[in-house]
This record gives C-alpha cells, sequence and structure tokens, in this order.
C-alpha cells in the first residue's frame, strides 16, 4: 500500500482516538450537553472506509458520528464547536454530536434514528443514479440497525434498481447494551446481503488497512455499475455506548482480550516494523495531534452562541 | 377556462413537473398499474419505467429514498397509495423529512413532496379510512397542503414544486371526480394562504378538503333561513394562514369548525385555539365544534354515515349557535 496512504490513515485515527478523548473530558467538564457516544476502538472502521472514496462522494452515517466527519474533511475546530452547541459548529449549532451534517465535505449527516440513515444514503445514491453521475453514497450503520425494516427495505430497493451504494456496516458487536447474539438470529450480517441477491463481506474492522483494501473494492464494483455492496467490519467499542453507560452488559475480561486490537497499536506496530514512521515521527505525530486538538478547543470556547433569530429562520427553507 | 376533474388537474401538475428532467415519479403501482386511483393511468408509457417507477411495497423507505435523492438535486415525487400506509412513514417523514433542514443548520433542504390520499366515506374499514392529514399538520418543518377543488390542486401542486421544504400533499379520493374550472396555464396558488370559499356576513364556516364541499351544501340551507354564512377552506392546514381566519372571525363574530377526522385528531382544535387566542373578544357566542366521530371508523354504512359529518349537521349547529345571540343571557 501506497505509503503516504498509510501514514495519512495513523494520522487520521490518532486524530479520532485524541479528539474523542478530549470530547470525553469537555463532556465531563459539563462543556458538551446531551448524549455523547465516543468512536474509541472503532478508528479503523472510518479511517480505512471513508479514505476509499473519492472526495466528492456521499457519506451518510448514524450518531457515532465525530470520526466520519473528521476523515470525511470536516475541521476538528467545526466538530468540536458543534458538539460545544457553537454557531462556528458544523451544524451551526442546531445539530449536536449525533447530528453532524458537512455539505461541502458531502458528510450528508449523522442520524439517531436507528438504521435511519440507510434509506437516506440509498436515496442519495437513488438521486445520483438519476442524474447519470459517477459518484456513489456510502451508508454507515451499526449492527444494531440490522434488525430495522429500514435496512431490509433499503437493501432490497438498492439491489433491485443496482443503486451506487455502499452498505457499511460497523459491528460492534452490540446494539447499545444487548449483545448482537442475543438480538440476532443470523449473528453473521454480511449473509443477510445475499437474500438481496447482493455481494458482500466481512472483513477485520481492526485492522484499518483491511478495511481499506474493502472498500475500495466495493468501491470498484459499484462505481462500475454493478450495483450495492454490502461490508460486515468487526470491530470493538471501547468505552461505553454513551457516556452515561455502566457498561454491566459485558465483562472485564472479554474487554482486556480486544486491547491488544487496538487498531491504533496495531498499526503503529506495522508501521515502525515496516520502516514507513519512526518512533521520533510517532511521537511528532501526537504532539501536532496534540496541539490540533487543543486549538479545536480554544475556537470551540470562544465561539459564539447561535441566537433565538437562528432558532426561527430554520423552520422552513425559503 | 377549461372545465376538468380534480384528478385531471394533478395529472396536469405532474406533467408541467416532468418537463424538468430531475423529476420522477416514485410509487407503489403507479406505473404499469396507473396508479391506484388512475391519477398516473397512461404515464409510464409516456415517460418510461424510469421517471414513473415503481416500487416495492416499503413506505418507509420509499419516503426515505425520496429524502435522500433532494439531497443531491433530484426531484422524486413521492406517492403514498393512502394516507393510512403513511403511518408506516411516519418515522421518515417526521424524524428526517421535516428535520434535516433545522438539524444540519440550514445547509441541507428537502424539497421533497409526498402526495397521498386521503379521506372516509367508502366502507373500506378502520384501516383505510382516515383523515390523519391533521397529525403532520403537528410537525414543525413540514408543510401540509389539502386541495378541495380542481383549480387548488393543480395550483398548490406546482406551488409545492416551487417549494423548498418537505410537503404532505393530501388529495381526498372522494374528489377526484369532481369538476372545475381550471387554469390552462401553470398558475401557481400559494402555500399558507386560505381562501374565502363564500362570502357571508353572520358567520365564518372553516373546513378544508371535501368538507368545504360539505359546508357550501349547507350554506344553501342556512341561506333559506336568511343566513349569511362566509366559508373559509384552509387550503394549507400548515403553516396555517391565521390573518385570513382572524379577519374572517372578527368580522362575523361566529365560528364553526368543521372537519372530517375525528373531533381532537386533526386541525380543529388548534384552529379553535388560535382564534380563541387571538379574536375570543370579538366573538358572540363560543365556537362550535363540528367533527368526525373521535371512533375507529366502521365497516357499516349507517354507523359510517353518521360518523361524518353531513350538511345539516352543520347547518343546524350554525342556526343554533346564531340563536344563542338572541336567548336571554
Amino acid at each position: 500500500m501506497d505509503r503516504t496512504m498509510r501514514v495519512r490513515m495513523y494520522q487520521q485515527m490518532v486524530l479520532i482516538r485524541r479528539f474523542e478523548e478530549m470530547a470525553g473530558e469537555q463532556y465531563g467538564r459539563g462543556k458538551i450537553g446531551g448524549f455523547l457516544h465516543l468512536y474509541i476502538g472503532e478508528e479503523a472502521c472510518a479511517v480505512g472506509a471513508i479514505n476509499a472514496l473519492r472526495a466528492d462522494d456521499y457519506i451518510v452515517t448514524h450518531y457515532r458520528d465525530h470520526g466520519h466527519a473528521l476523515v470525511k474533511g470536516c475541521s476538528p475546530r467545526a466538530v468540536m464547536a458543534e458538539l460545544f452547541g457553537k454557531r462556528t459548529g458544523v451544524s451551526h449549532g442546531m445539530g449536536g454530536s449525533m447530528h453532524l451534517f458537512c455539505a461541502h465535505t458531502r458528510m450528508m449527516g449523522g442520524y439517531a434514528i436507528v438504521g435511519g440513515g440507510i434509506p437516506l444514503g440509498s436515496g442519495i445514491a437513488l438521486g445520483l443514479k438519476h442524474q447519470g453521475s459517477e459518484l456513489l453514497c456510502m451508508t454507515i450503520f451499526g449492527d444494531g440497525a440490522v434488525n430495522e425494516g429500514a435496512f431490509h427495505e433499503s437493501l432490497n430497493m438498492a439491489a433491485l434498481w443496482k443503486l451506487p451504494v455502499i452498505f457499511f456496516c460497523e459491528n460492534n458487536l452490540y446494539g447499545m447494551g444487548t449483545a448482537l447474539t442475543r438480538a440476532s438470529a443470523m449473528p453473521e450480517i454480511y449473509k443477510r446481503a445475499e437474500v438481496y441477491a447482493m455481494p458482500s463481506q466481512q472483513v477485520d474492522g481492526m485492522d484499518v488497512e483491511a478495511v481499506y483494501r474493502a472498500a475500495q473494492e466495493a468501491v470498484a464494483h459499484v462505481r462500475s455499475g454493478e450495483g450495492p455492496i454490502l461490508i460486515e467490519a468487526i470491530t470493538y467499542r471501547f468505552k461505553g455506548h454513551s457516556m452515561a453507560d455502566a457498561v454491566l452488559y459485558r465483562t472485564r475480561e472479554e474487554e482486556e482480550r480486544w486491547k491488544p486490537r487496538d487498531p491504533i497499536a496495531v498499526l503503529h506496530q506495522r508501521l515502525l516494523q515496516e520502516g514507513v514512521l519512526t518512533e521520533e515521527a510517532m511521537t511528532q505525530i501526537a504532539r501536532d495531534t496534540e496541539e490540533t486538538v487543543a486549538d479545536a478547543v480554544r475556537f470551540a470556547e470562544e465561539s459564539p452562541e447561535p441566537t433565538l433569530e437562528d432558532l426561527y429562520r430554520l423552520i422552513y427553507a425559503e | 377556462m377549461p372545465i376538468i376533474t380534480y384528478r385531471e388537474a394533478i395529472r396536469q401538475a405532474l406533467r408541467e413537473m416532468l418537463r424538468d428532467p430531475n423529476v420522477f415519479l416514485l410509487g407503489e403501482d403507479i406505473g404499469a398499474y396507473g396508479g391506484a386511483f388512475a391519477v398516473t393511468k397512461g404515464f409510464a408509457d409516456e415517460y418510461g419505467a424510469e421517471r414513473i417507477v415503481d416500487t416495492p411495497i416499503s413506505e418507509s423507505s420509499l419516503v426515505g429514498f425520496g429524502v435522500g435523492a433532494v439531497m443531491v438535486g433530484a426531484r422524486p415525487v413521492v406517492e403514498i397509495m393512502t394516507v393510512n400506509f403513511t403511518l408506516l412513514a411516519f418515522d421518515t417523514i417526521v424524524n428526517h423529512a421535516a428535520k434535516i433542514y433545522a438539524m444540519s443548520g440550514g445547509q441541507i433542504n428537502i424539497p421533497l413532496i409526498i402526495r397521498t390520499v386521503t379521506g372516509s366515506g367508502n366502507q373500506l374499514g378502520a384501516q383505510h379510512s382516515q383523515n390523519i392529514e391533521g397529525h403532520y399538520a403537528m410537525v414543525p418543518g413540514l408543510k401540509v397542503v389539502t386541495p378541495a377543488t380542481p383549480a387548488d390542486a393543480k395550483g398548490l401542486l406546482l406551488a409545492a414544486y416551487d417549494d423548498k421544504n418537505p410537503i404532505f400533499f393530501a388529495e381526498h379520493f372522494s374528489l377526484y371526480n369532481l369538476k372545475g374550472e381550471v387554469p390552462d396555464t401553470p398558475v401557481r396558488v400559494p402555500l399558507g394562504k386560505a381562501a374565502i370559499a363564500r362570502a357571508g356576513t353572520d358567520v365564518t364556516i372553516i373546513s378544508y378538503s371535501r368538507m368545504l364541499h360539505v359546508c357550501l351544501k349547507a350554506t344553501e340551507l342556512l341561506s333559506d333561513q336568511g343566513i349569511s354564512a362566509e366559508v373559509i377552506d384552509l387550503r394549507t392546514l400548515r403553516p396555517l394562514d391565521l390573518e385570513t381566519l382572524l379577519l374572517s372571525a372578527q368580522k362575523t363574530r361566529h365560528v364553526v369548525m368543521v372537519e372530517e377526522a375525528g373531533k381532537g385528531t386533526s386541525i380543529g382544535g388548534d384552529v379553535i385555539s388560535e382564534i380563541q387566542e387571538n379574536a375570543a373578544l370579538a366573538l358572540k357566542q363560543p365556537i362550535r365544534w363540528v367533527a368526525g366521530a373521535p371512533t375507529p371508523m366502521p365497516y357499516n354504512r349507517t354507523l359510517e354515515k353518521l360518523a361524518i359529518p353531513n350538511p345539516e349537521v352543520v347547518a343546524d349547529a350554525v342556526a343554533e349557535m346564531l340563536a344563542g345571540d338572541h336567548r336571554p343571557k
């Protein structure tokens, strides 16, 4: 794989990790309200998948969306400012953590109704196909979404009409606190594509390079007009479902078993061993990231609040 | 001016929209079958299956596909066969279509028309006989449009096409064969503006969709009693045209709300409370509310008739209210 891409993916994963840790800290300080769902542990999914897209391809995602936004090109400043509810936030302070929108990077939103983004992403693909575009849409959702009707309706219609959409499932093994095996009669999610005559594959969601390769293949397939594809990335959420989660539903032993598979540590070791990056270079990346995240917090702190006028301006588009 | 049916008026508006290559129609049985109410009959042959798209029976995602497609500049018009089935898409309409503009801080607007068919009175039983457009009128971010005449059906649908917001467009099944004068040209009827369907001085009767015609018949009965009734057609349930309602209420000083939906299940309560809040002191009598029975619609023909307001019931309510002016306090 291209060295520049590997380094970029490493940097992005480090950025997401540090950004999320800082978001958790700011939540503790009361600077961030509402629900906050951290992406720690799942970084390889967003980074591997979205880097396989063109910059002008679209994504639609779910409420654990900070990582996706950052990889798609939303600035850390604007994402942090959104978490702070500021006017300079990606959604101008009106969306919050679960609803990051960043139309200029074609990040078409994080949606907080489980499975709700799946029809929307498929619809974007329908619109693109109708317009004869060569672009595609990646629709990202979790394992919790696959038992929603929207998942099945959308996979069926997308396959029927050969729409340019990649269904990317981040399977972190738990829908909130309910284990996948307790919720799904068929827990191997990628197999569900078969009943819609759709190709699919399962990939190690802790290995960013494996995710990237799978996503590249999916992009080639979809871009050639062959119709949609489903990727299931097996991953693990290192933190709770949200900040309010005491994580009573899984064992500490299970968590310990996943720790050595930390996607950042895995790539870190690999890049060192293969001489792609030195320890010094990695320390520098960590330092730069620290500064980026600190700058994002400063920006968010100093930004203005939206006004009452904004509230009423946004009822209808004129 | 040509006289055409309500159905033909909608067909003309759809044809006008289909001149835009970004427009395509999405719905169940709108193509080969021609539409459950024959609104799109022949369109599939004329425009092709790429633009008159038959879909699986998947109402929820069907609307969601529409929401996604408009985000990238396509202009699908989604048809849900009847208003009853829109409940399968309630989440998509309420949580997604109506929220994205505000939630995205105004970055992404959803110019999606959802056409559907409302109404009761055909012995179709409780699951096919609802008037739940009022439920949608409770949702910020959505516009709810309910044409009662052929001219308004065409003009409001074209205005909906020009609009940048999600629009719930409820046609009434019993009006499809109603005839009326409709301009040949693509004249727009503005959204959010009620119409004074009949001018009068003694009482303001407010209604929409099919009930407009019931109210107009009632005014004939009232004329015989020397009562001059003004009839207002809401046309758009959200946003409500309060200005027209309040002006009329202040003029006649008597208000009767008439709706096909059951009391407390639709827009009537909101109309009444707005008038009470803004014009109560101008009124001589408490506002009357004539509505459908607040029950699941029965199949039985006799009971179904009793569950839906008719001209006699409306006229009686008006006459009784006006008689109150002369009763000692």
